[in-house]
């Protein structure tokens, strides 16, 4: 983008004062999030999933100085029993939202961290979420926040007071449903995905209007049988078979297409039930905003049996006229597709991806010959986490570059024949690190193009932190030793770090409010903002 | 028709709220013997107990070998069902239900003990002399310089109060015949120089992409910035010397271990 453009739209969003606070937050403002750069809209910051802030006045000369301003206590216990804080926060005309561990939901004061609300919604005492009690975040639209929880109902806040609106109940969590997505909110509807894919759920993708919380549409993501790709599941395994959205996606205004990927057919590593591709697992979807309707879809890891759940952020850009979409996903590979027609254009290894070898006619990365996980154990790379994961990364137009957060691992995957039971973990295997080793964590910077590494920045051990990077010329991410990190975006050079003494296992954000701009970022069990002196 | 309903309900509920406890509280393995059942608990063994316990039950990065015969928290079937079903406070034991990473019904906490008695060693335990043992840990072995047991020795190596209770005997023969093969993630040998060219060698205590904290082979604690080094190695090797058996007679090493199993039997 245009530097002196830059300086003008940051200068006219430091501007704002946070007096201007709760006015309702319009899809027209969703759609044109960049004239805003000081709000932060939408859990990756735009419909097209950047995760880049227009904001300019930290950059690659002054980051070095950075200081902590304040810092939010979620009041979640410290011992991981409540599961990782993994929230994106928003911010809207100096108000700050987030969701914590266990069905906290949260409204600050942007500039200083003083809580205006709070709300607590305690789960029933039996559930049993996959992967720790997590939630990614909050959709704003209008007056209301809007939320999922563990026991897979919708939530509808108002923003205002964080009274409840309304509350629906989208699925069974006594069958595996839960929600732990940040929803998307576009034009008047509110869309959700489930988790559950170790619990043999049967995905969908939901919509609600934003008004009543009446469901407008579902698209399961595991076809019933007579619908197209029901023939892709053995016997009835399709009612079990997984493929949950756990993920944000973005939005495509120009086409009205949502681009939403799902997660690892159930159970995740045994395939002997499931003969097949197992469509829509591991897939990309397009999907017409409005109705519901698939439009097409990419699979990424046909009938997995290594947990590669394809649930990373797809990341839409425009480049030389070509309309596409791109996503790092977790088996190893760098995926460019036309975000048109789902046409696949390139798929590049960019980690240690030992599962395969050669293309097949699409050229779409295929499976070498024993790749399966066996009952004596097999090794492959990446393991069941992934070369990535979850976590975002960020497109910088500026830089031109992609960035994620990248974890070298192998595993020994096992299977262990399961019945299934409702409710029950499934799983169907075991799988352990196969180096004895925490493994290497790498962020790298590729060509979006090509998937052709720039530059990379190496971690003590893997990460799970999401990446920022904003047109003051750096990116921000963080690691598992609890130090959060600003690095130039040209060169990955470290210019400055913070210990924060938890775990970063979310995705960090930047709004500026009275002309100053913050990074926020969660660790640990607290939310972390930083600012220049 | 209401009383007689209500007569026919009471017990019926009575025997559904009694069954979990029934199979919870008895003493001996409902399924004690029953191939079937060990089989299914094998399955249900990989999935929850083998991240810690490994693969075939033979220990592994954090819990103990299981084949034992003898188990640190109890050995009957009523014990080893609490040590499941309740977790061990204090360790990383978790709970068999409402945890992360395990989920384990009662009948399914009987088929993995089931499967825990068929893969049980039938083997002695090793005879080893433990009050000769302790005085060769103390004295001519040197032991206790670097490892500490019931609160003495140094601090070097890992503390090796319960470790009989965790590993397999194979494991602690090569722990000491050939000590970096198998070497404790952390005790990796680490060497350091300084801007101003002092060196120093001990293990990590901790460290993150920017800092470190390392004991040295005096016991002192280095805090250390990894940019002010001039040089900083890590090596997969072990402080400790290894043992041959021309330094440390099979017999001597046997009473050693006999000291460890009985320290880690109390």
């Amino acid at each position: 983008m245009n530097k002196l453009l830059t300086q003008s739209m940051v200068g006219l969003a430091l501007g704002f004062s946070a007096v201007s606070a709760c006015a309702q937050v319009t899809f027209d403002r969703l759609l044109n999030s960049a004239k805003e750069p000081q709000n932060w809209l939408t859990y990756s910051g735009d419909y097209s999933a950047h995760r880049f802030s227009l904001l300019d006045q930290i950059n690659a000369t002054n980051g070095k100085s950075l200081v902590a301003k304040w810092v939010y206590q979620t009041g979640a216990p410290g011992d991981g029993s409540n599961g990782r804080f993994e929230t994106t926060t928003l911010v809207v005309d100096g108000i700050l939202y987030g969701t914590g561990q266990d069905g906290r939901v949260f409204a600050l004061d942007a500039r200083t961290g003083r809580p205006i609300w709070h709300y607590e919604r305690q789960p029933p005492t039996d559930i049993r979420p996959c992967c720790g009690r997590v939630n990614r975040g909050l959709a704003i639209l209008g007056d209301k926040v809007f939320y999922g929880t563990l026991d897979a109902h919708v939530v509808a806040l108002d923003a205002k007071t964080g009274h409840l609106v309304w509350d629906v109940v989208a699925a069974d969590y006594k069958k595996g449903y839960s929600f732990t997505v940040a929803p998307l909110a576009v034009k008047n509807l509110i869309i959700i995905s489930p988790a559950g894919g170790e619990y043999g759920i049967r995905g969908f993708v939901d919509a609600y209007d934003a008004a009543t919380g009446q469901r407008k549409w579902r698209l399961y993501t595991v076809p019933e049988p007579g619908q197209p790709g029901s023939e892709t599941w053995g016997g009835d395994s399709w009612q079990i078979g997984g493929a949950p959205g756990w993920v944000t996606g973005a939005y495509d205004p120009a086409t009205n297409q949502l681009f939403w990927t799902t997660g690892n057919p159930s159970p995740s590593n045994r395939g002997l039930a499931r003969e097949g591709d197992n469509l829509y697992s591991d897939c990309l979807l397009a999907i017409d905003a409005d109705t519901g309707k698939l439009n097409w879809h990419f699979q990424f890891t046909k009938h997995d049996t290594h947990d590669w759940d394809a649930t990373e952020v797809p990341v839409i850009i425009d480049s030389g006229g070509k309309h596409l979409i791109v996503h790092a996903n977790r088996n190893g590979f760098f995926y460019v597709l036309d975000r048109t027609t789902g046409k696949l254009l390139s798929a590049t290894s960019y980690g240690n991806a030992t599962w395969s070898h050669s293309k097949d006619a699409e050229g779409r990365p295929a499976p070498d010959k024993d790749t399966e996980p066996t009952q004596e154990g097999r090794r492959m790379c990446p393991g069941a986490a992934g070369v990535t994961n979850w976590f975002s990364p960020s497109f910088d137009p500026q830089t031109g570059l992609f960035y994620v957060n990248t974890n070298e691992t192998c595993d020994i995957f096992s299977t262990a024949p399961q019945k299934y039971e409702a409710g029950n973990a499934y799983y169907g295997s075991a799988y352990f690190n196969a180096d004895d080793s925490p493994g290497v964590g790498v962020v790298k910077a590729l060509d979006p193009l090509t998937g052709q590494k720039k530059w990379e920045f190496q971690h003590l051990t893997t990460s799970w932190s999401g990446v920022l990077s904003t047109a003051g010329g750096v990116m921000l991410t963080g690691d598992a030793q609890g130090n959060f990190i600003l690095l130039d975006a040209r060169s990955g050079k470290a210019l400055w770090h913070f210990q924060t003494g938890g775990e970063i296992h979310g995705g960090p954000m930047a709004y500026a409010v009275d002309g100053k701009e913050y990074i926020a970022v969660p660790a640990g069990t607290a939310l972390y903002t930083f600012g220049l002196p | 028709m209401k009383p007689s309903v209500l007569r026919l309900v009471w017990p019926a509920a009575l025997i559904l709220y009694a069954l979990p406890a029934a199979l919870q509280a008895q003493e001996h393995n409902p399924f004690a013997n029953d191939p079937q059942a060990a089989e299914a608990g094998k399955s249900h063994f990989r999935i929850n107990c083998s991240l810690c316990h490994g693969l075939g039950a033979r220990g592994g990065a954090r819990g103990p070998d299981l084949t034992r015969p003898q188990k640190k928290h109890g050995n009957s079937d009523a014990d080893m069902f609490r040590t499941i079903h309740d977790g061990v406070v204090g360790t990383d034991m978790p709970p068999a239900m409402g945890s992360l990473g395990v989920e384990m019904k009662d009948q399914e906490i009987w088929q993995v003990i089931a499967y825990l008695r068929s893969v049980q060693v039938k083997t002695a335990p090793p005879s080893g002399n433990p009050e000769h043992g302790k005085a060769l840990f103390n004295g001519f072995a040197s032991c206790s310089k670097c490892h500490m047991v019931e609160g003495k020795g140094g601090r070097l190596g890992p503390d090796l109060t319960t470790i009989a209770a965790a590993r397999s005997l194979e494991s602690l023969i090569e722990s000491v015949r050939d000590p970096s093969k198998s070497l404790v993630p952390g005790y990796e040998t680490v060497t350091i120089v300084t801007a101003d060219g002092k060196d120093a060698r001990g293990f990590i205590m901790n460290e993150d992409r920017f800092s470190v904290q390392m004991m040295d082979t005096n016991e002192s604690i280095l805090l250390l910035d990894k940019d002010a080094l001039k040089s900083f190695k890590k090596s997969p090797v072990s402080l400790m010397p290894p043992y041959p058996a021309s330094a440390l007679s099979d017999k001597d090493l046997e009473d050693i271990i006999g000291y460890l199993l009985a320290v880690s039997a109390k």
